[in-house]
């Protein structure tokens, strides 16, 4: 065989970085949708590695539910230090307080959804024309159909019956005022690509996709670990379990595997023999089988 | 998954009837690529429309009107792996209103898989999506003859379709064309070897799939490095005089101490250093992301290429492609739009419908000269400035261009140099 071919991983890392400097060409103020999750660690990484020597040139976002792991924030900003790159929160508190938006009610409340307010605010005060996410077409089915540049309309939706048809690597991100992109470097990658990347990498991810002890509940087939806005019902115990995260988003709504994948190389082992997609333990996603569809129409990540 | 392997991608072309889906369906079912909570909502979703059994269709379902409508509306992307290869499939919907779909699907495949049901032959929308995997240079074309169950699996029927199918394509420029008898729906020749048909000595789809030799597809001869931008740190370092143009290679192989020009403005010079994050390298190939530092201070920018100087693109301001209309409104008479051409963008016209093709009967016609959307036609087109470019058949990066209507930011057409 030719010696003059790149494996996946190679090739999808290469891909990945034409991307982004495509955002980087296209767009005036770009930023980093960052969410303290292994995607959007990885999506940082690759933007290091496209602009090296330069500094990363990109801000990245944080959409702050107020609902976090304690260990994301910790995260977040060791990395932002290490960058010397500028962080941009968008407060999903502030929100409510300010009567964008209303708190959800009973047993299985979240915050997700006023997210979505949150990040259009954002979007709009810091004139970000362009989100970069970290968003994978593996992810869901509403996702497989995400372009590489995806346009959101001046409502900040997504409408994906009339997306540009993307050729080649041909990208318009062309817009008018008011209008933003949303782009996503790693549309390709699976979660079994990102492990093996952060695997040969060597990248620093949180210590909650490792194998620890924590207090969860067992509720909608996973383990929802305990927090201040935890509210149990009668029927439900909090036990101590050694679990680990397979996706992060809020501490409310993510649940937890039992495992005793404690290294890189164990999580990648595990991953490689799972049998249930990796969103099958957020209840965002259970709430009905178009709901990230809907969320994403709507301005969603 | 060895370190080595490759990244394939391939396009699925058919309709509904063909069983398309289906054969998606089984390839992730059978490859053992489908989650048991996928398996769960599917099987569900079958029992609630009554269906026996699980209906293999359903894994590739994908937003809520289609699922409403019962057909497939857009390019979805589907992910799987083997012990082999890592594979990307650009599903795409076979009927005749989503030919753009199609040519976007094709537009990045390695292969294409084009479903005939055994039953029918080849009928019209074969010939119209083999015509688009030869439009698009898709290097390998695998016929997949499927519903052998609902023929006896009988050989005479495989040999019939293969006939009707040589019968039309040898028109076409196609460089490797497979036959597989296959029945999705049972399982045959999909994943596993089929046990009804003994007289197919050929292997199975997956793994033909798995071992096509796609290495020698991409151009290594013209080196051609389309400037993406520029990397100067702002930094009193040691970087600080630091200046690299970053960019993917789009063919050929470049090295340090090759001699290269920049085009268009013909500076020369020598390349310095090939640098990736890690350090430099000794050499730099298709579709490696680098960065490529000169021995003279030029000034180039995002829309130069750097290439070889002893085999330069021909710089045109005057180019004839085929182009795929993919826009809602038809083309304007004459009308200007922009064109982007790898990193560079200029304005252009198109000065001339010279025919359009009718891509049922694969005829052309000179008469008719309005493009509307899935119209695939010849065009000549004028641009303020010169592009460099490549014949398609020689470089699918070099040779594509896309049009922009000004007044919406919509990507209206999609070409291909002739």
């Amino acid at each position: 065989m030719s010696k003059y071919y790149l494996n996946y991983l190679d090739e999808l890392e290469s891909e990945a970085i034409y991307v982004l400097r495509e955002v980087w060409a296209q767009f005036q103020n770009p930023a980093i949708l960052f969410s303290g999750g292994k995607d959007s660690i990885v999506v940082t990484h690759l933007a290091k590695k496209a602009f090296h020597p330069c500094k990363i040139p990109f801000s990245l976002m944080h959409v702050d539910t107020g609902h976090n792991f304690p260990e994301t924030i910790k995260f977040r900003d060791d990395l932002i230090q290490e960058l010397g790159a500028k962080l941009i929160v968008g407060s999903v508190q502030e929100s409510i307080d300010q009567g964008r938006v209303a708190e959800e009610r009973g047993k299985n409340a979240t915050r997700n959804a006023l997210q979505i307010t949150t990040l259009l605010d954002a979007i709009e005060e810091h004139k970000i024309d362009c989100a970069i996410g970290g968003g994978r077409r593996d992810e869901e089915k509403a996702r497989a159909k995400e372009r590489f540049f995806s346009h959101r309309d001046d409502f900040g939706q997504w409408d994906p019956k009339n997306q540009r048809p993307e050729l080649w690597n041909l990208f318009n991100g062309k817009h008018f005022e008011g209008e933003h992109f949303r782009a996503f470097p790693i549309s390709n990658w699976t979660e079994m690509d990102v492990w093996n990347y952060i695997k040969r990498e060597n990248i620093k991810i949180p210590s909650l996709y490792f194998a620890h002890e924590r207090e969860v509940v067992w509720r909608q087939n996973s383990w929802i670990p305990n927090s201040e806005f935890l509210k149990l019902d009668e029927t439900e115990e909090i036990v101590v379990k050694k679990i680990r995260f397979r996706t992060l988003g809020d501490i409310t709504i993510t649940g937890g595997i039992e495992s005793d994948a404690d290294t890189i190389e164990k999580i990648a082992l595990e991953v490689s023999a799972m049998r249930q997609t990796e969103r099958g333990n957020r209840s965002d996603d259970k709430r009905s089988e178009t709901s990230m569809e809907d969320r994403k129409r709507q301005g969603y990540f | 998954m060895l370190d080595n392997n490759q990244l394939l991608r391939f396009t699925t072309a058919g309709s509904v009837d063909d069983g398309k889906s289906t054969l998606i369906g089984r390839l992730l079912y059978d490859s053992k690529s489908i989650f048991e909570d996928q398996l769960e909502a599917v099987e569900n979703t079958s029992k609630r429309k009554g269906h026996e059994g699980v209906d293999l269709a359903l894994f590739t379902d994908g937003l809520r009107d289609e699922r409403e409508q019962g057909i497939t509306i857009d390019v979805a992307y589907r992910y799987f792996t083997t012990p082999k290869r890592k594979f990307i499939i650009a599903d795409t919907p076979g009927h005749i209103q989503y030919t753009r779909n199609m040519v976007t699907g094709a537009s990045t495949a390695n292969a294409a898989i084009i479903l005939v049901d055994a039953r029918h032959g080849v009928i019209e929308q074969t010939k119209r999506h083999s015509f688009i995997a030869s439009l698009l240079q898709i290097p390998h074309v695998i016929v997949c003859i499927n519903k052998m169950d609902l023929v006896d699996y009988s050989e005479d029927a495989f040999n019939r379709v293969i006939e009707q199918y040589e019968e039309f394509s040898s028109k076409m420029l196609v460089r490797d064309i497979r036959f597989i008898p296959i029945s999705a729906l049972k399982g045959d020749n999909v994943v596993n070897r089929s046990g009804n048909m003994d007289w197919y000595q050929g292997a199975p789809l997956l793994h033909t799939l798995e071992t096509l030799h796609i290495s020698s597809d991409l151009n290594k001869v013209d080196a051609r490095f389309p400037v993406q931008t520029v990397l100067r740190p702002q930094s009193h370092d040691e970087n600080r005089d630091y200046r690299g143009y970053a960019g993917r290679v789009a063919s050929g192989i470049f090295r340090p101490g090759d001699e290269i020009t920049v085009m268009p403005s013909g500076f020369t010079s020598r390349i310095k250093s090939i640098d990736i994050f890690e350090g430099e390298v000794e050499e730099a190939f298709a579709p490696m992301s680098v960065s490529i530092t000169l021995e003279e201070d030029i000034d180039i920018g995002r829309g130069d290429m750097i290439v070889r100087s002893n085999n330069k693109p021909e710089p045109s301001q005057d180019i004839e492609v085929m182009l795929c209309w993919l826009n809602n409104s038809p083309a304007k008479p004459r009308g200007k739009y922009r064109i982007r051409h790898t990193s560079n963008e200029q304005t252009a016209m198109i000065k001339e419908v010279v025919y359009k093709i009718d891509i049922n009967t694969l005829e052309r016609n000179s008469e008719d000269k309005e493009l509307k959307m899935n119209d695939i036609s010849k065009v000549k087109i004028r641009t303020t400035k010169p592009l460099m470019i490549d014949p398609y058949r020689e470089n699918r990066t070099t040779g594509s261009i896309i049009l922009i209507d000004d007044a919406t930011n919509e990507t209206v057409a999609a070409g291909m140099v002739v």
